[in-house]
């Protein structure tokens, strides 16, 4: 039989929110076509570090396995991404796995991410229907304004984007890409226009659109191929108009 | 206007189909506080892929409502309610437009209005979809209608926060539950005036399956320790395409084959097109449980798998690769992602997996379980689908099952016979229960991990409850998943701390699920008959006389075990006629 060769992971871990960070090295079997959470979960199996050292498994957050929930996100080499997407032959070995911490660490890899829930929020991100009773109509959508939502609403609130972007953080305020396109999203549905100037209004507002720097960092990190910086600019421009419109209307 | 009461409704569940009772519940004026293992928008929902059945009849294919109803109920081998069925069929059109309402992108026309796609066990053209991922779309665009509702202070939602039990009172009602915060690992006793079960399905119980890994029936396992009924747990739908991995099945979408992918191995050194062959009238398209038998049958039987192993091709390469884009996209795009392959050059190598459980928690027309309070709704239930699902038909039954049972809810807090209100004594008395149990997960210093059992177990129950059953067999099994249940007790967990334990909680949801994979295995053993998902060689055929019934299962406290009985149910509009996908179907 082969022997069985092994891929050395290299995690750094928290035990809670104001603890200290330290590493701990683990060593996976490796398999063909194996990725990072199908690795932590053998980690779970066999919770022994490289010197031996039975210790608690690492804690990490996933659901799907299939890069939809956005929930895997994590740094992987450096890089913000999606763990369970994140196979381990594309990767540079040992592997370097690290919690994102533009959001707070809770414990290990687990992060804290409301406050893209609530940013949500901030921008009114629904359709203002009036009830999910009957109305009888839809109103009909141009196929390629709708094909242009499809593609922005796959954000998965993962917070990747907000991880590489160099002006999200604790020295600001900034709402961050996604939220922003987002915003875009709801202004481009036939009903969710009516509600544009209000979306607006909320991002001419302190940590609002200005705060982009446009480093084009989040549209490279988006694991769904977002065209994040294009929306953002066309709603720079609307965000301009509309502070112009309130100029006037005054 | 007469003042509305304002009730407070527990809705376990952020998929589908809690987020559509949550929605109902504040629209009647009451508060919806949610418990979910994750924010909403991560739910097991947003999984699903292929789309949502519903009659538009937009394609000049006369399709109607009674079509879609009879389509269902055959295709579920007879065995739903048929009021029921119907009552989804009829509404399931309107829900397609209050999900166009709200936003959802659904694939167009060039007219701009919605587009219909071919599934599994339908002539017609019946299934609405957003490009590859309708589940997510869906699944969104209700989590912002909640988020909506949140800012207005009538949703409250405790994210990150496990159900662990209901509180029942001293009449037998359920007034509340306890649930656990994931992080702080605090534990608390909630008052409410009913409470929605919508947890989804229990595909963990089979370990590798195509849900999510928080898709673990645990809180079906302990509802049902707590009394109430399993309805036809046996009925588990096994999906023809799936990727095979390690840490999970990864599912490749029925749309594959409703948008003209073929099945095919070698034999003889020439491609043998066997779905074609075996049923000429659907081919391709035949019901999920009738191609997974069929490509079992080939690789098991047969021995003509890929590479001698368990596996054959989908293969979609005939296809223009412009047309495979726009249909089927994303869905591709996973497919190179995980195996690093390119499907629209390259037959996929699939096989099937557990993918579905058609039984659940046993509820009536109006999703009421048999505890009083207690209501269950979305793939948690039993309602609706028989012996077999049929594709597209889920996220219909998840959302408009919300529908239901959010407005019932609403009902029985409002004139329903709750008995007394739980004292503050009562309550801290089912709080203290879970932290007991709890300590001692948390204490617990055996040799075996947690981890290591539940694949055993997995292993097992895909090994003996699924495709094809066999009695021994299914009698093995039940005495090996004992022995499962034996061994938990001597766990060891190496985390004995109160942040964020992962592995505590785990070995608890372990416990529920080894007496979940019993009533499976038990209900399996008991019906001998195939019918739908549920087949045994040793008796091929549907045996209505014995078995035109639904299983009931109840937890026995003195053995731990189910006890199994049978009941009648309403099939009263649409005679019973064998299911044969050789021929069209025939009314
Ligand atoms: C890969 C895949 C593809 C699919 N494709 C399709 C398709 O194309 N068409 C179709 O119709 N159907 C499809 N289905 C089926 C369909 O997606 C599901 O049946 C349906 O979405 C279930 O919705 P739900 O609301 O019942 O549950 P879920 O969406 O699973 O939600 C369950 C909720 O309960 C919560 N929860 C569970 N247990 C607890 C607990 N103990 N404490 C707190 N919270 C808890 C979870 O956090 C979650 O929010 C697919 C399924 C899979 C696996
Ligand atoms: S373009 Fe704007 S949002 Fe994107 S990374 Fe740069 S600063 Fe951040
Ligand atoms: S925009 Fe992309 S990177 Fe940012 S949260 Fe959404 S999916 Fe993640
Ligand atoms: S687990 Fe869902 S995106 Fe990775």
């Amino acid at each position: 039989m082969a022997e069985q060769k092994f891929v050395t992971f290299v995690i750094e871990r928290q035990d809670g929110p104001d603890s200290k960070p330290y590493t701990q090295e683990f060593d996976v079997p490796y398999r063909p076509s194996l990725n990072v959470v199908a690795a932590l979960m053998e980690i779970q199996k066999n919770p022994v570090t490289r010197d031996g050292k039975k210790v608690a498994p690492v804690v990490w957050e996933c659901n799907c396995l299939e890069k939809v929930c956005g929930a895997c996100m994590m740094v992987i080499n450096g890089k913000a991404q999606q763990a369970c997407c994140a196979l381990i032959d594309n990767l540079k070995w040992p592997i370097h796995l690290a919690p994102a911490r533009t959001f707070p660490v809770i414990r290990d890899l687990l992060i804290d991410r409301t406050v893209m829930f609530e940013s949500l929020k901030r921008i009114q991100g629904w359709i203002n229907v009036d009830g999910t009773w009957k109305v009888h109509e839809a109103p009909r959508q141009n196929p390629y304004t709708a094909a242009t939502a499809y593609e922005i609403s796959h954000c998965m609130t993962c917070g990747c984007c907000l991880e590489a972007c160099p002006n999200v953080g604790p020295q600001s305020d900034f709402i961050g890409p996604a939220p922003l396109a987002q915003a875009y999203l709801f202004n481009i549905n036939p009903t969710g226009q009516y509600d544009e100037e209000q979306r607006l209004n909320v991002l001419m507002e302190k940590g609002g659109i200005t705060s982009c720097g446009n480093s084009q960092n989040c549209v490279e990190a988006c694991p769904k191929g977002i065209k994040l910086t294009t929306y953002i600019a066309q709603l720079n421009r609307d965000v301009n108009k509309q502070a112009l419109r309130n100029i006037f209307n005054h | 206007m007469a003042k509305v009461k304002k009730h407070r409704i527990a809705i376990i569940g952020g998929g589908l189909s809690g987020l559509m009772a949550a929605l109902k519940v504040c629209e009647a004026g009451s508060e919806a506080w949610i418990f979910s293992y994750c924010p909403y928008k991560r739910s097991h929902s947003l999984c699903a892929q292929g789309g949502m059945n519903a009659c538009m009849d937009t394609k000049g294919e006369h399709d109607s409502i009674y079509e879609h109803f009879d389509d269902t109920v055959y295709g579920g081998d007879f065995l739903a309610d048929q009021q029921a069925v119907k009552g989804m069929c009829e509404a399931a059109p309107e829900l397609v437009r209050m999900f166009d309402r709200m936003g959802v992108p659904f694939t167009r026309t060039a007219e701009g209005v919605l587009d219909l796609r071919n599934f599994g066990g339908q002539k017609n053209k019946r299934t609405v979809f957003a490009g590859s991922t309708t589940g997510q779309q869906l699944l969104y665009a209700l989590d912002e209608q909640v988020r909506k509702w949140e800012a207005k202070g009538m949703v409250k939602s405790f994210v990150f926060w496990e159900f662990l039990e209901i509180i029942k009172n001293k009449e037998g009602v359920c007034r509340g539950m306890v649930a656990q915060n994931m992080n702080s690992m605090e534990i608390k006793a909630f008052a409410a005036d009913a409470v929605i079960l919508a947890t989804g399905g229990p595909g963990q119980v089979f370990g590798r399956c195509t849900a999510s890994t928080i898709c673990n029936g645990s809180a079906v396992s302990r509802v049902y320790q707590q009394g109430a009924h399993i309805g036809n747990p046996e009925f588990i739908q096994i999906h023809p395409t799936a990727i095979p991995g390690s840490d999970k099945n990864r599912l490749m979408s029925e749309a594959c084959r409703g948008e003209g992918g073929r099945i095919w191995v070698y034999k003889d050194g020439k491609p043998w097109y066997f779905l074609e062959e075996m049923f000429p009238a659907y081919g391709n398209l035949v019901p999920r449980d009738v191609a997974s038998r069929a490509i079992y049958d080939v690789c098991v039987n047969q021995h003509l798998g890929v590479d001698g192993e368990n596996k054959v091709y989908l293969d979609l390469s005939h296809i223009s690769a412009e047309y495979l884009e726009r249909k089927l996209g994303g869905i591709l795009e996973m497919y190179s992602e995980f195996m690093g392959k390119d499907p629209r050059k390259v037959p996929m190598e699939i096989y099937p997996s557990v993918h579905y459980s058609m039984g659940g928690i046993w509820v009536d027309r109006k999703h009421f379980t048999n505890i009083p309070g207690l209501l269950a709704s979305g793939e948690c239930d039993y309602q609706y689908h028989g012996a077999n699902r049929l594709g597209a038909n889920s996220l219909l039954s998840a959302a408009y099952s919300g529908t239901v049972s959010g407005p019932a809810a609403i009902d029985w807090a409002n004139t329903g016979e709750r008995g007394s209100e739980l004292t503050e004594e009562e309550l801290e008395a089912a709080r203290q229960r879970c932290v007991d149990e709890f300590e001692k997960i948390v204490n617990m210093n055996g040799t075996e991990n947690a981890h290591e059992l539940h694949q055993e177990l997995g292993e097992l129950m895909n090994k003996y409850v699924t495709i094809e059953r066999v009695n021994k067999d299914l009698d093995y099994c039940f005495e090996e998943v004992k022995k499962i249940l034996k061994r938990w007790d001597n766990i060891g967990v190496t985390d004995h701390g109160h942040w964020a334990n992962q592995e505590a909680m785990f070995v608890r949801q372990l416990r529920n699920m080894i007496l979940y994979a019993l009533v499976v295995t038990k209900a399996a053993r008991m019906r001998d008959e195939s019918r739908g998902a549920h087949y045994k060689r040793e008796f091929p055929n549907r045996d209505d006389e014995k078995f035109m019934k639904i299983t009931i299962a109840d937890y026995d406290p003195n053995t731990e075990e189910p006890i199994i009985t049978y009941e009648d149910f309403d099939h009263s509009l649409i005679k019973p006629r064998s299911r044969n996908y050789a021929v069209a179907k025939k009314e």
